[in-house]
């Protein structure tokens, strides 16, 4: 509870928002780029080509249980 | 502070037990044993938990894990862990603790309950939270290639038929609960036809429209999802389209049949990625709100705490409650399917070894906890009534009459008009045979919403959750159809090399085919079984689900041991050496029990000789050849689990004894220790950090 004299309202609504973007994966291409920027040099894949990768590697291992 | 809560929190769960124990005799509140889950849970996780996390495993903040080391922005992402914890809870929560305690409770509430409270903090939450560390530790590993560089070449290739095995029950048997919630009832088969369209949808907007924008494509899939509820009860009215789906369950489990073929060798972005999106939303959301709703209406419980079908005699499913009631639970308790998600996928997003605790232990906590709900929900309903939902016909007679003359001898009464009036508030045509266990809990959760939330839509509740039940299932069906492809053509390529490649079109097409025939062989029998084939299939996936996590804990055990721990080992030693001899005797029973409610072997001769004498009427005649070679495949298959069973556990002894002794034993292969960075930069995630804690 040490920052809780330093939030407001939107902050507090940008972290819930922030918190179920990166819950369902929406923001995957956000840190693929923030990534991207600092580790790689050339281009980086574009939005749809990075969603073709990561859903085909998702859905070749078990990722989904009883 | 930390000693008075603890204390605290050891008061109130001791007098909400002691609270059940008391009131054996009469009905009790859902709220003792909500009270007494979540502080079980908060005990156990809070030092048991910390205890194994800190002195056994040796949790090492200091150590970087694979996401720091091999940060790619794709698969190795360091995650905040509420995120990771949600990704993996997502994972690991499936139909399954949904099924599992609504069929023990023939039992009574009682032993369910405790079951899934001891089971998942001492057996479940640890298994998965050693393998999550262990994997974490090992590059994100697999259990099977955790088992083969440990144990030994036979574990590993134990686990990978263990694993395309169990899989394949798991997707028959939850097909069997899809096709019976759908059986006869146009509503359901409507709203759960339409979640495959807007799925489709989904799937277009996400790769053609809006690529990638997963949360407003999820919004707006279940918005349609439920506006699919609304529309199958219009559908319902409608007399045209009433007939059209209302299906018997023979043609509905040729569409689930189908459907599994379809969606595996479709796209993933076209039908299963969209539809697991929306599956875990709705999971997520309904867990919640069923959490929210059970505690605002805090219902009574009306099985009792113990039924007379402990001595074996249960009608959904034969066997005493020793070992039964814990082959049943299953998932709720302790789950090996856990143990292939905790070693793969999550490992690659830790960010810090501490939060294994949180996202291992945690997750299962969680999971445990859907189980207990679903004990309430089954619970909270009349005796008789859940007994008339959830017997197959074979049991208590074909007619609504002859069902509730059985039931009621056994002393729970229900009358014919009750069931219909049932029927009638839920908007279903019946509900007797209703067998699988979705429909009853359907029921349970209609009827803690309805309360709650307003009592007049109890039919659209009664829907929403078979919808809820059915997404789940389908999910699971689709996305396990795929990796039974991939397993299978990975052991194909090594008979002709081109089947291994995971895009040749026609090694895509055989492989899918074989999968689907294998469960769709279980499914097929389980339709035509009269007594609704559940009461076979369902102990036979709880007895490979156990001997799974039988598996993953002997690899745990052999690498504590290995690694100089023995003195700890007894952690994940104990639980195996619980679930050994669970699975086994269930197994022999299952065998050997001359009793032909038991035995598959028994049922075989029992319905051989019914056949050779012509007593069987003409419609169970014609079924009767391939029930007795199924319930004999069924007993085969046992075997099988067994043997495999105790070669890895012997394997694991082999190790272990050799360790004990000094010999050589294969080298660990955990990465060697490299230094985390500051926590603060390993995340990079838009959660803010809470507070130290």
């Amino acid at each position: 509870m040490r920052f809780a004299g330093a939030w407001t309202l939107r902050r507090a609504v940008a972290a819930a928002m922030g918190g179920l973007r990166a819950l369902s994966g929406d923001d995957a291409y956000d840190r693929y780029l923030t990534h991207h920027a600092h580790a790689h040099e050339g281009p980086p894949m574009s939005r749809q080509a990075f969603y073709r990768e990561r859903e085909e590697r998702k859905w070749s291992g078990i990722s989904r249980c009883c | 502070m930390n000693k008075v809560a603890g204390v605290l929190l050891a008061v109130i769960g001791a007098t909400a037990l002691g609270g059940i124990a008391l009131h054996r005799h009469e009905p009790i509140n859902a709220l003792w044993i909500v009270t007494a889950a979540v502080c079980v849970y908060a005990l156990g996780y809070r030092f048991y938990g910390a205890w194994v996390a800190a002195r056994v495993l040796a949790v090492d903040p200091s150590r970087a894990t694979p996401a720091e080391r091999y940060d790619n922005g794709r698969d190795f992402v360091p995650t905040h862990r509420w995120v990771a914890f949600g990704h993996h809870f997502a994972a690991i929560a499936g139909p399954g603790p949904l099924v599992g305690p609504t069929l023990a409770a023939q039992f009574g509430y009682l032993p369910g309950t405790l079951w899934i409270l001891v089971g998942a903090v001492l057996g479940g939450c640890v298994q998965d939270m050693t393998i999550l560390l262990l994997s974490t530790r090992r590059d994100g590993h697999s259990l099977g290639q955790m088992a083969r560089e440990e144990l030994g070449p036979f574990g590993g290739f134990a686990a990978l038929i263990g694993t395309l095995l169990i899989m394949i029950l798991l997707i028959a048997v939850l097909g069997l609960v899809v096709v019976n919630a759908m059986k006869h009832s146009p509503w359901s088969t409507a709203t759960v036809f339409a979640t495959v369209p807007v799925a489709i949808l989904v799937g277009l907007h996400l790769r053609r429209l809006r690529p990638g924008r997963i949360l407003e494509g999820s919004i707006i899939g279940v918005a349609l999802m439920l506006l699919a509820v609304a529309g199958g009860g219009w559908v319902d009215t409608h007399p045209l389209l009433r007939g059209l789906f209302d299906l018997s369950s023979l043609p509905l489990a040729g569409f689930v049949i189908g459907y599994g073929l379809i969606a595996a060798i479709l796209p993933v972005w076209l039908l299963l990625a969209p539809r697991d999106y929306l599956s875990t939303f709705l999971k997520l959301g309904t867990v919640a709100l069923l959490a929210i709703a059970i505690v605002m209406l805090h219902p009574q419980i009306r099985m009792p705490a113990l039924t007379s079908f402990v001595d074996g005699h249960g009608p959904l499913f034969g066997g005493k409650i020793f070992p039964f009631v814990f082959i049943t639970i299953a998932c709720g308790a302790v789950s090996g399917f856990h143990a292939l998600v905790a070693s793969g996928t999550t490992p690659k997003l830790i960010a810090s070894e501490s939060d294994v605790q949180l996202i291992g232990y945690g997750s299962m906590m969680l999971e445990s906890f859907v189980a207990i709900m679903a004990i309430i929900a089954a619970t909270l309903l009349d005796p008789g009534v859940y007994f008339a939902i959830n017997t197959g016909a074979g049991v208590v007679g074909s007619t609504p009459a002859a069902a509730v003359h059985t039931i009621s001898s056994w002393g729970f009464p229900v009358t014919v008009q009750q069931m219909q009036t049932l029927a009638q508030q839920m908007g279903e045509a019946t509900l007797f045979a209703r067998t699988g266990g979705a429909p009853s809990l359907a029921v349970g959760m209609a009827s803690i919403f309805g309360s709650t939330f307003g009592r007049g839509l109890l039919s659209v509740w009664y829907h929403f959750a078979i919808m809820f039940e059915a997404v789940f299932i389908l999910s699971t069906l689709d996305a396990g159809t795929r990796v039974g492809r991939f397993m299978l053509q990975d052991l194909l390529g090594h008979i002709y090399a081109p089947l291994g490649r995971t895009s040749w079109y026609p090694s895509v097409l055989l492989a899918s085919a074989l999968t689907v025939a294998g469960w769709g062989y279980f499914l097929y029998v389980g339709v035509i079984d009269p007594n609704g084939g559940v009461n076979i299939l369902w102990p036979l996936f709880g007895i490979a689900n156990q001997m799974l996590a039988a598996i993953a804990l002997s690899v745990a055990t052999g690498i504590l041991l290995k690694s100089g721990r023995a003195r700890h080992a007894w952690v994940t030693l104990g639980p195996l050496a619980w679930l050994a001899i669970v699975t086994t005797v269930a197994a022999w029973q299952k065998v050997v029990s001359p009793d032909p409610h038991l035995g598959l072997f028994a049922a075989a001769s029992a319905l051989a000789a019914h056949l050779a004498a012509g007593t069987l009427p003409a419609q169970a005649a014609a079924v009767a050849p391939q029930l007795i070679f199924n319930q004999r495949l069924d007993a085969w298959l046992t075997i099988l689990f067994t043997v495999i069973l105790w070669m890895v556990i012997l394997d694991m002894a082999r190790v272990c004894v050799r360790k004990l002794r000094g010999l050589p034993v294969s080298a660990s292969c955990e990465a060697p220790y490299q230094p985390a960075r500051p926590r603060a930069l390993a995340i990079a995630g838009q959660v803010p950090q809470e507070g130290s804690t």
